[in-house]
């Protein structure tokens, strides 16, 4: 076989192997320091996970359409909501966009061959999975019925489920994590192609360094708390137990300092996603560059100062509270700075309405009125009212799922090409996100409703007064699980039938558009020497000195 | 400038390919470590925080439990440590100023023995004798008479003893597999005056564990006026 390739003519540049078909088999994928590679079984995994978290939120909804209760006895509904926010937050939401479009993307981005520490990258997905596996263990033989907040004492004493493994699963994929912004840092700092100056980078690049830093600065004390947790609970010695001087307070300081900063990790790298995708379907130049590149940095940094705004009511210092609370209002400032960046933007561009602009468009407009009602709970008076409603929990699905899932599903469908060489149908695709969009608001519109009238959060059963509004609610969901449903079969099919792509489909600007796609393995044919900005479309240029 | 093609770079078998040169590499590599170390300092810093808030909160049952450490073995570590930072100085000087391997190895084996003594005081004369002596948290405990009330937060105290020099301890351990690493690879002649990035870089790391220690004696063992009158 070799023999004959040998004697056959070089084959022309076009059909040369990509990094797809550069080797085969089940070995070829698993040990794999690819980037790219990495990147694909990350979007494989997360997904799976994303299932496992969406069939307990399918099994809350069908729960909650009656008032006593649908299906499940409450002890079942405390592990449903658990493991949902256990999986959607650490094991899909964190890892989403970073694992894989930032995987994907940074080097080539940059102009670089591979992550600055392939094998390290690879470790980062074994570490991943070996989370998820010891949580889907924890899931299938009893689950683990905390909540995701694992507040003590109830976590390290009173659960009789298992609080241990699902926490070392978390311990174990945050080094996940840690590695992965390691690495980015890293790449971004020492890997860039000639050229390639910071303010010629992709605004998905900033929003990806000051990812990282939360991912390093952050984890490590979620890692250590959740392990000191553990321990009380194993030997029934602690520092978060009273009848031992203990504070179960402490547990919620040091949660909070990574668990707020984590919604970050969750929320910039959308916004990272949605620069790309506002410039890119408006064909023009994003407005204030540096001010969303900056705001990016300044997000990730007031997002260390603010984990105060979840203890308004925990009995913390109103001195304490009130420091948290003006800081917390403060990052709407950098929010707002990236929303106005993005609607400048669109204002005398040439927009075109394909599915990840959809996506993008409904990020902003979703990601606002998450950001907003943020600041309902960031006063203290009106969150000692909202707090431990469903206000909270439709607030934080506006910025996590209506923000960062919108976005992640956005990028994944303006890179897809790139990522697979392969076309989706268009309209099917459309078609998806206006079914997401709309079963998404159905879903939790009236949970702001409902929460503002007082249902709390994690109840099994309710007074019947809020059923109307909660099969709403259930009718949003179902419409909602559809919408994800409906790419999942396109996306597949296009993976193995779609048209070919070509380089550009889109006609974006941005290094990743100037190779094949798929990409070869080593990205370019050679380093490429980066002569512009990364948004350097044709049209109006600015006028000068009229 | 020109930028060789992939393949055709691999002139240095140190050299990764995704690596422009070998400076580069080291740059990017020492790079990782300082933010690895930025991650350590936060996984410390969480015990270290909680450990400050409760001393402040109950000082005198923390005196009593540091009480129970002895201070001649966390001062031998100590002195142990410092040591053995000296001589992984020393194996990096030599290799950067193109010493013999065996000079090299020499230093390693040596920063390795110390490591080990470190290991040795640790596991046999502290924490050995203090299972023996009915203070080890959860594992061996009995609430002494003189402790009084203070009982609960005496054993908070160890608590924090074992998990903080136990996390300190798993640290030496990666070390040593590292300085093992480091030994097979100066032997087979990997490092000269050129490149010497893995040396320098797991140096950096043996002495971050260092570091830590020597905030660890003095919170852990040197607390409450031991040798002066009238501390507490």
């Amino acid at each position: 076989m070799s023999t004959v390739v040998a004697e056959l003519p070089q084959a022309p540049s076009e059909s040369r192997p990509n990094y797809l078909t550069a080797n085969y088999g089940l070995k070829s994928w698993l040990l794999t320091t690819d980037h790219k590679r990495i990147a694909l079984l990350y979007l494989v995994s997360i997904t799976f996970m994303f299932a496992v978290g969406g069939i307990a939120a399918v099994m809350m909804r069908i729960q909650l359409i009656q008032p006593q209760g649908a299906i499940v006895e409450p002890e079942t509904y405390n592990k449903l909501f658990s493991i949902h926010g256990i999986v959607m937050v650490f094991f899909f939401l964190v890892p989403s966009i970073p694992a894989t479009l930032g995987n994907f993307l940074i080097p080539m981005m940059i102009g670089a061959r591979d992550v600055a520490f392939p094998k390290l990258n690879l470790l980062s997905w074994y570490l991943y999975i070996t989370g998820s596996l010891v949580l889907l263990w924890a899931i299938l033989s009893g689950g683990v019925d905390t909540g995701w907040t694992f507040y003590p004492p109830y976590s390290s004493t009173y659960s009789h489920t298992h609080v241990v493994a699902a926490g070392m699963a978390i311990f174990i994929a945050g080094f996940s994590s840690i590695l992965t912004g390691l690495n980015f840092i890293v790449t971004i700092h020492k890997m860039r192609a000639p050229g390639m100056t910071w303010f010629r980078m992709p605004l998905f690049l900033w929003s990806m360094y000051a990812t990282s830093i939360i991912f390093i600065l952050g984890t490590p004390v979620v890692a250590i708390t959740l392990f000191l947790m553990v321990l009380e609970r194993l030997f029934h010695v602690g520092i978060f137990d009273p009848a031992v001087g203990g504070d179960p307070l402490l547990f919620q300081h040091l949660f909070w300092f990574y668990s707020h900063p984590a919604v970050y990790i969750m929320i910039l790298p959308g916004m990272g996603v949605v620069s790309e995708l506002i410039t890119a379907f408006s064909k023009k130049r994003v407005f204030g560059y540096t001010a969303i590149a900056y705001s990016s940095m300044a997000i990730a940094l007031l997002s260390f100062l603010v984990w105060g705004h979840h203890m308004f009511v925990t009995g913390q210092s109103v001195y304490t509270s009130l420091i948290f609370s003006v800081l917390s209002f403060a990052v709407a400032i950098p929010s707002a700075i990236k929303v106005f960046n993005w609607t400048a933007t669109l204002y005398k561009g040439s927009i075109s309405y394909e599915a990840p602009m959809l996506y993008a468009l409904g990020f902003i407009g979703l990601f606002t009125m998450g950001g907003l009602t943020g600041l309902f709970l960031a006063s203290l008076s009106t969150d000692v009212h909202l707090n431990g409603t469903y206000f909270i929990v439709a607030h934080f699905h506006y910025i996590m799922v209506g923000g960062a899932v919108m976005a992640f599903m956005g990028g994944i469908h303006y890179w897809w090409p790139k990522m697979t060489g392969r076309l989706y149908p268009d309209l099917w695709a459309r078609l998806a996100a206006m079914i997401i969009f709309i079963g998404f608001n159905l879903t939790f519109f009236p949970q702001f409703v409902m929460g503002y009238l007082g249902m709390p959060r994690r109840y099994a059963v309710y007074p019947p007064e809020f059923q109307t509004l909660n099969v709403m609610s259930s009718a949003g969901a179902s419409i909602l699980g559809v919408g994800y449903v409906i790419p999942l079969i396109y996306l597949i099919w296009s993976f193995f039938y779609g048209p070919a792509a070509g380089p550009n489909p889109f006609g974006a600007t941005g290094l990743e558009w100037k190779t094949p796609s798929p990409p070869p393995t080593e990205n370019f044919e050679e380093i490429p020497v980066v002569t512009e900005e990364a948004y350097n479309y044709p049209g109006k240029k600015a006028v000068v000195g009229v | 400038m020109a930028h060789p093609a992939p393949g055709h770079h691999a002139h240095r078998p140190e050299l990764s390919h995704q690596f422009e040169t070998v400076e580069q590499q080291r740059e990017a590599g020492t790079l990782g470590m300082w933010l690895f170390l930025a991650t350590e300092i936060l996984f410390f810093g969480g015990m270290f925080t909680s450990y400050l808030i409760y001393r402040s909160l109950h000082p005198q049952a923390f005196v009593i439990g540091s009480h129970l450490l002895e201070v001649k073995f966390g001062a031998t570590n100590t002195a142990v440590l410092i040591c053995s930072s000296l001589t992984m100085a020393m194996a990096i000087y030599s290799a950067q100023t193109g010493k013999s391997k065996a000079r090299i190895i020499t230093f390693l084996v040596i920063t390795m023995l110390f490591g080990l003594a470190f290991l040795g005081i640790k596991f046999y004369f502290e924490w050995y004798h203090d299972y023996l002596n009915l203070i080890v948290p959860g594992v061996a405990w009995k609430y002494q008479a003189g402790w009084g009330t203070h009982g609960p937060v005496v054993q908070m105290f160890m608590v924090f003893y074992f998990v903080m020099t136990g996390v300190h301890a798993l640290h030496m351990i990666v070390g040593l597999g590292i300085l093992t690493v480091l030994i097979v690879m100066t032997a087979r002649g990997r490092f000269g005056p050129t490149y010497s990035a893995p040396l320098d870089i797991s140096g950096l790391y043996w002495h971050f564990v260092d570091i830590i220690w020597i905030f660890l004696f003095p919170l852990l063992y040197l607390i409450g006026g031991r040798y002066t009158t009238g501390g507490h």
